[in-house]
């Protein structure tokens, strides 16, 4: 269910990292949790952003929810198609839903999040918090 | 799950913009169990529904319901409910889930009449299906002929074998019915609904989609719209302050802002552009921060984003161009009739 590959943060954004750049998107368990999804606002390209700050919203029906870079950064593209398509963040939220491209100032900060299998754990704890 | 006035509800079951769009145009279910009632009965039952109400209870019939605001004696609203008068000395008062408790006091507090009220929510489970297809799908279950039961009326008979208040009332601004039973019920009429309205596409719906259905209809939520400090003919709800039923609690104040007219209104909005004004938003005209957004949130079914709002009375007419404050940038919107969303008659 969660790319191997990618890494996570607490506040459920995911980025999978190649060579210098990053693609940030948020996972399947905010998609869930926000319901559906109807518009995002995204940063300009050239921002100059830090880790753990907000970059955008994703709005559902009910609900706002600010997106937190997961790393340092300059964003270098913003997926467009989600302008006119926002609810392609429910159905393809860890691939053609991605929301920003950036470039990392810094490739060690990677090492501070969660991989899938923690991640994994994370949310299954969430869920029993939920329940109880 | 969430949280609502002490009972753990659903805010959706398959997602709220597709119950929405099932309620509009075939059916939806809803479990509104969490609905108060209450019932005065005796010789000064409709006395006390009188004094504490502001619309004129004593123009029901036998088998009609409407709907009324509890008031305070400042004219300003307790809650809002539905009036239903079984006799001529039984009246069953639905309201909202969160203030129950507050509202039973409200009422035996200002009994001067001897009518005896009882807190019966527990008493009752209520389910609601709305939605153009719901007269079909409850018709398959009960005996009882239910064209013949006009908008706000209702008539007692078995559901699925159950007893049940059948009311032709709903908060969507579709067509349907609110029935009401013993909780013992609650699960096996659930099942029984849901079965009868599989093939018509009818769908669960949870709180979410009661809230976008009951906006885009124009209505008033407690604690959004109308609460203790707002008066019957600032949300707009004139039709329902009857001055001409005699005194009531509020109703001096309730002349005198008649007279005056009130200083602020409630207005419905749409955004000009994709963003969402949402609850709390403030709302500036002319550049000047005017009131706040009370209900805010996209219309599945109309495709806008829709809210409403108090403004000053003198700028709320129709066609007024209003700025939506979020997140500190300037959203632009404007003013427009309420309600938002009629059904084809």
């Amino acid at each position: 269910m969660y790319p191997r590959e990618y890494r996570y943060t607490k506040e459920h954004e995911w980025i999978k990292a190649e060579g210098g750049t990053g693609t940030i998107g948020i996972t399947d368990y905010a998609q869930q949790e926000l319901g559906d999804v109807v518009f995002v606002e995204l940063p300009k390209v050239g921002a100059q952003i830090n880790a753990g700050q907000s970059f955008g919203t994703v709005e559902s029906v009910k609900a706002v929810s600010e997106i937190f870079s997961p790393v340092t950064g300059e964003i270098l593209e913003t997926n467009s198609a989600l302008v006119n398509a926002p609810e392609k963040i429910n159905q393809d939220p860890h691939g053609s839903a991605w929301l920003v491209r950036m470039r990392l100032a810094d490739s060690k900060e990677l090492v501070g999040l969660m991989d899938a299998p923690a991640y994994e754990a994370y949310i299954a704890e969430k869920a029993k918090e939920h329940s109880a | 799950m969430v949280n609502f006035g002490g009972w753990d509800m659903p805010l959706e079951y398959s997602g709220i913009i597709s119950e929405h769009e099932a309620v509009r145009t075939r059916a939806g279910l809803f479990d509104v169990s969490h609905m108060g009632e209450i019932e005065i009965r005796g010789a000064g039952a409709l006395e006390l529904v009188q004094w504490v109400t502001c619309n004129d209870a004593a123009k029901l019939t036998i088998g009609q319901a409407q709907y009324s605001g509890l008031m305070t004696e400042r004219g300003t609203f307790v809650d809002d409910l539905l009036v239903h008068k079984i006799s001529e000395a039984h009246y069953l008062l639905c309201v909202n889930a969160g203030n129950q408790d507050y509202d039973f006091d409200h009422i035996v507090s200002h009994d001067r009449f001897g009518a005896k009220s009882e807190n019966a929510g527990p008493r009752y489970s209520q389910l609601a299906i709305q939605g153009p297809r719901a007269k079909e799908i409850l018709q398959r279950l009960t005996p009882v002929p239910l064209d013949p039961i006009r908008y706000y009326h209702f008539t007692f008979g078995k559901v699925d074998g159950v007893d049940c208040l059948i009311a032709r009332t709903g908060y969507t601004g579709e067509d349907g019915f609110e029935i009401y039973f013993d909780p013992e019920f609650s699960e096996k009429l659930w099942d029984a609904l849901m079965h009868a309205g599989q093939p018509a596409g009818m769908l669960p719906c949870g709180l979410g989609a009661r809230n976008t259905l009951r906006l885009e209809a124009g209505m008033c939520l407690y604690g959004h719209e109308i609460d203790e400090t707002t008066t019957p003919w600032e949300a707009g709800l004139g039709w329902i302050c009857k001055l001409s039923k005699g005194a009531f609690l509020g109703s001096e104040l309730l002349a005198r802002q008649k007279q005056t007219g009130p200083e602020r209104k409630l207005a419905g909005f749409e955004m000009l552009d994709r963003r969402i004004g949402r609850d709390g938003y403030p709302i500036l005209i002319a550049g000047r921060e005017a009131g706040r957004v009370t209900s805010g949130c996209p219309a599945p079914f109309l495709k806008k984003n829709i809210g409403m709002a108090y403004v000053p009375a003198a700028t709320s007419s129709l066609g007024t161009e209003i700025e939506i404050s979020i997140r500190s940038q300037l959203a632009p919107a404007r003013i427009v009739a309420l309600p938002f969303y009629k059904r084809p008659q």
